[in-house]
């Protein structure tokens, strides 16, 4: 950490010559009597993004965004600036404006603390993406993948793949003292393919990455393995019939489906929903919200993986939490404002987009631990149904607890097999009560291929999902036959 | 750079000079054609919950896209930093890029002779007097007017006001140079009702580019308590296939479809369910869909689109039947055709209406679904197939009779579009999309 730490004063704020005077006449501006907390989060991240269609790389751009976000909370109330120019005046303007929220409702008479630094395992390498590969070995990567998909069928019309990749430095320093940093790779691919044939055209699509360098997508072929998935998922939707609507048993294939716990319990169990009484959820701690076959948890701790950070962005090491176990509701997920006001231990859930956006409690990776059945028992207990396996994304209104989500593959159960494809269909429920209608959990749990990202009030964060397969009963189901 | 206090915040508004540095960069390393965008916002952002100020975010952040072109090859890079080196780094970058891109004979900047050139005043630059203290009041009003309304409101998301002065520049190195002002504010409000069936939450908001356009906070309080209330006690419904009309304020998504079906990077990748559609009949005769990019005092018009290219008022559908693609240069080049200066998207694009307000809307479709919102992402551009998350309201005889909830609707786009009844004139004019109410004959809804 102390590396990380050191990287960042070379990076953000040795330039603008910001040193520890600097921070804490910063600081000092922001505290005083009435505040609980107050920080500075300086970043910096380098994106880089390369665009292959038509067979070519015909476009491909690069990102450098800089700047601090300051922040004064009191009570529930907070005060915001942030700025991208690190020029000491500029920041202390910003820091005169952010006090101005103390009415007198903090408990809190905060002073600048001394230094102080924090322990966390480190989660992922610090290793900058966008120099693991030179340009010409980016490229190469993409043609090679888009060979890869083409050759597979000659119904294969379109390939678009997109290359991303960032590095981040994040600096947190704290009016109590505290003083952290992270630095945070990530990297994702992503194949869109649209297959033809007499006229009729569909698409299919696949992506995955992790918090590691390119050198990630060429070992084992993993890139190859997502221009397989695309295509194989195209070639599927070109057989696709009209999906059914109406009320039936559903079963979820295992990975990426898990986006449905992510709607249906995540966004419910945030802190902040939580502590305004706003959510489906809300004060049913120790209270049974779910099938007792559902234990699901949000775990940041996961080695490489797109949802976990070393620190969150308030600088709290990331946790394993459990959120439900045997379908009995144990705890929210915390940022610090949260869990001071509810009288909880911060989780390391406290997250933001940028410098630009506060940060408030957003999951990192949850997902369902295994339970007992073998998926083929799973699909085989359905006479009439759905299976679907891949899916485009989802939505929930928290204090309704209405979910949906949108799949991308699916097919119908038939006398408990599964039979044809069918066309895309939105899937919606009610999130405590089809959690309570999950009759079957699989022993074949699997996280998602790093691909997710989750949005609220305007700010978009990487995160992961994941679960075994899983059976529930009667979900809506969106189809055309009537 | 220093810390000796001479510089703080940015002067003037004036970005156009960040503009100008990049293109003389760009020059200076020998690229062949460039252009270069920038942006820089000021304001704040207000939150009232429960009658006190829970937050205030003060907003000041700008930021520089380039593209430079060597030959046909493209690239492009953005930074936040604004200094001469993070300039000058930037062009550099996108220069590096461009050189291990491959030739694309449509790449390059827009058509000389498209530029625009002439622009009067757009009457978007409305600069206030609503300080912080005005608009904590403005807030608190709207808040507190949607929780005393009736006890069944209980709790609140709060209510915002957002101000934002704002200075756009594009330029690029066949001479192009513009630069925009515009001031926006947004006053909205969320608030949570319960009953003993359990809680709904619902908002609404007033946004224009002048603060007298705005609702009265009072109005905006008194609407979003409406919208929470009607909603309490939803029920579910059978699986049905009935007519659905859309309420205004969704009612922009089905024509966001049709502009995805039709924009020019869909169609060159042959990604949409409307390839080759120009001169087919799409809407029912009669049905008008136009661009009306200069209406003043309207967020969203502008003379020039995102390349420079000048706007124009065009009819993208006339008598039902498609007239024309939305492209930009470089898909117009693809398909061989010419941009329609839809660079950055469509502007005040606007289905005519028919004569009928929102109960005559409800009268004519008599019996079905009326959607008020919609959730997922359940649309196939390739394919056209829709199938989206529904809530609202089941109408008989014409009238509301109780609010419903965890249904689906789906149908086919181009299905959808033909079967398009009726437009009312309960236009929503506070987005870019402007429509009233849609009635569409039938859709299958998915229940129970």
């Amino acid at each position: 950490m102390e590396k990380y730490i050191e990287q960042a004063r070379t990076t953000l704020l040795n330039p603008v010559e910001v040193g520890d005077r600097e921070l804490d006449t910063l600081l000092g501006k922001m505290t005083g009597r009435h505040i609980d907390h107050a920080d500075l989060y300086f970043q910096y991240t380098r994106h880089e993004s390369w665009v292959l269609e038509e067979g070519i790389v015909k476009s491909g751009s690069y990102n450098v965004d800089k700047g601090v976000g300051l922040r004064a909370v009191s009570g529930d109330k907070s005060g915001f600036a942030f700025s991208d120019d690190l020029r000491f005046p500029t920041l202390t303007q910003a820091a005169e404006s952010v006090r101005g929220i103390a009415h007198g409702i903090g408990k809190g008479r905060i002073a600048v603390a001394d230094r102080r630094s924090v322990n966390a395992p480190i989660l992922y390498e610090p290793r900058n993406p966008l120099a693991s590969f030179s340009d010409v070995e980016k490229v190469s990567l993409l043609e090679r993948v888009e060979q890869e998909a083409r050759k597979i069928d000659p119904r294969v019309k379109q390939v678009i793949v997109n290359l991303a990749g960032s590095h981040e430095i994040v600096m947190v320093v704290r009016a109590d003292g505290q003083v952290c940093a992270d630095v945070r790779p990530l990297i994702r691919l992503t194949v869109n393919v649209v297959a033809e044939t007499n006229g009729r055209r569909e698409q299919g699509s696949f992506s995955g990455g992790s918090r590691e360098t390119y050198d990630f997508l060429t070992n084992d072929d993993v890139a190859f393995g997502y221009a397989r998935e695309a295509v194989r998922q195209a070639l599927v939707n070109l057989e696709s019939v009209n999906a059914p609507a109406g009320t039936m048993d559903v079963v979820l294939g295992p990975g990426w489906p898990g986006i449905i716990l992510h709607e249906a319990v995540g966004h419910g169990l945030e802190g902040d929903f939580n502590r305004k009484g706003t959510s489906a959820y809300s004060g049913r701690i120790g209270e049974k919200v779910a099938s007792e076959l559902c234990t699901i948890v949000d775990d940041g701790t996961i080695t490489n993986r797109r949802g976990s950070l070393t620190i969150d962005d308030e600088g709290t090491p990331s946790k394993n939490s459990v959120l439900i176990e045997n379908g009995v509701l144990k705890g929210y997920m915390q940022d610090l404002t949260n869990a001071r006001l509810m009288n909880q231990p911060p989780t390391g859930n406290g997250r933001r987009e940028s410098f630009r956006h506060q940060p408030m409690p957003r999951m990192t990776n949850t997902y369902m631990l295994p339970g007992q059945s073998t998926h083929d028992e799973i699909i085989s207990s359905v006479d009439k149904g759905l299976y679907a396996v891949s899916f485009s994304g989802g939505q929930v209104d928290i204090t309704s607890g209405e979910f949906v989500f949108s799949a991308t593959e699916a097919y119908l159960i038939e006398k408990g097999r599964v039979t044809r494809p069918v066309k895309g269909v939105t899937l919606i429920g009610n999130g405590p009560d089809v959690l309570n209608r999950i009759t079957m959990v699989g022993n074949n749990l699997e996280l998602d291929s790093g691909t997710g990202t989750c949005g609220k009030n305007g700010q978009s964060v990487p995160v992961g999902v994941g679960q075994p397969t899983i059976r529930i009963d009667s979900l809506t189901v969106g189809g055309v036959e009537v | 750079m220093s810390g000796n206090g001479l510089v703080s915040v940015e002067n003037s508004n004036d970005v156009s000079k960040y503009v100008t540095q990049a293109l003389d960069y760009a020059l200076k390393f020998g690229v062949d054609g460039a252009c270069a965008h920038v942006g820089r916002g000021k304001g704040y952002e207000l939150t009232v919950r429960m009658g006190e100020l829970e937050t205030i975010e003060h907003h000041n952040g700008g930021s520089l896209r380039v593209t430079v072109f060597m030959g046909h090859k493209k690239g492009s890079s953005t930074t936040s930093d604004l200094s001469d080196e993070a300039i000058a780094e930037a062009v550099r970058a996108a220069k590096s890029i461009a050189g291990f891109t491959s030739e694309d004979p449509c790449n390059g900047l827009a058509p000389k002779d498209r530029l625009a050139r002439e622009f009067s005043d757009l009457d978007l630059c409305h600069p206030s007097d609503i300080d912080r203290e005005k608009a904590l009041e403005i807030a608190q009003e709207c808040e507190s007017t949607a929780l005393s309304s009736d006890t069944r409101i209980i709790n609140s998301e709060g209510a915002t006001v957002e101000t934002l002065d704002s200075t756009t520049a594009f330029g690029n190195s066949d001479g192009f140079l513009h630069e925009e002002k515009t001031t926006s504010y947004v006053v909205s409000c969320c608030v949570i009702g319960k009953s003993e069936s359990g809680m709904q939450q619902d908002y609404w908001y007033s946004r224009g580019c002048d603060p007298n356009q705005l609702d009265s906070a009072q109005s905006i309080g008194l609407m979003t308590a409406k919208r929470t209330l009607r909603r309490l006690d939803s029920r579910r419904i059978k699986t049905c296939d009935v007519p659905v009309l859309f309420e205004a304020p969704i009612a922009s998504s089905l024509l966001r479809c049709l502009i995805g079906g039709i924009s020019g990077s869909a169609l060159y990748r042959k990604a949409s369910f409307l390839l080759d559609s120009i001169g087919e009949q799409i809407f029912p005769e009669g049905t008008r869909i136009h661009e009306q990019p200069h209406i003043k005092r309207t967020l969203g018009s502008t003379y020039a689109d995102a390349e420079g290219v000048a706007t124009v008022a065009r009819d993208i559908i006339s008598d039902g039947v498609l007239q024309g693609y939305v492209l930009d240069t470089y898909s117009a080049r693809k398909l061989g055709m010419e941009t329609t200066a839809n660079a950055g998207g469509v502007r005040n694009l606007t289905i005519d209406c028919g004569e009928r307000d929102f109960a005559g809307m409800l009268k004519l479709m008599d019996t079905g679904l009326l959607v008020t919102d919609l959730m997922g992402f359940g649309v196939n551009t390739v394919t056209g197939n829709y199938s989206q998350g529904a809530r609202g309201f089941w109408v008989e005889n014409g009238e509301m009779q109780y609010p419903v909830e965890e249904l689906t609707i789906a149908g086919n786009l181009r299905d959808m579009f033909s079967a398009i009844v009726e437009v009312g004139n309960d236009v929503d004019l506070r987005r870019n999309i402007r429509t009233g109410s849609i009635l569409i004959s039938n859709m299958a809804v998915s229940g129970e």
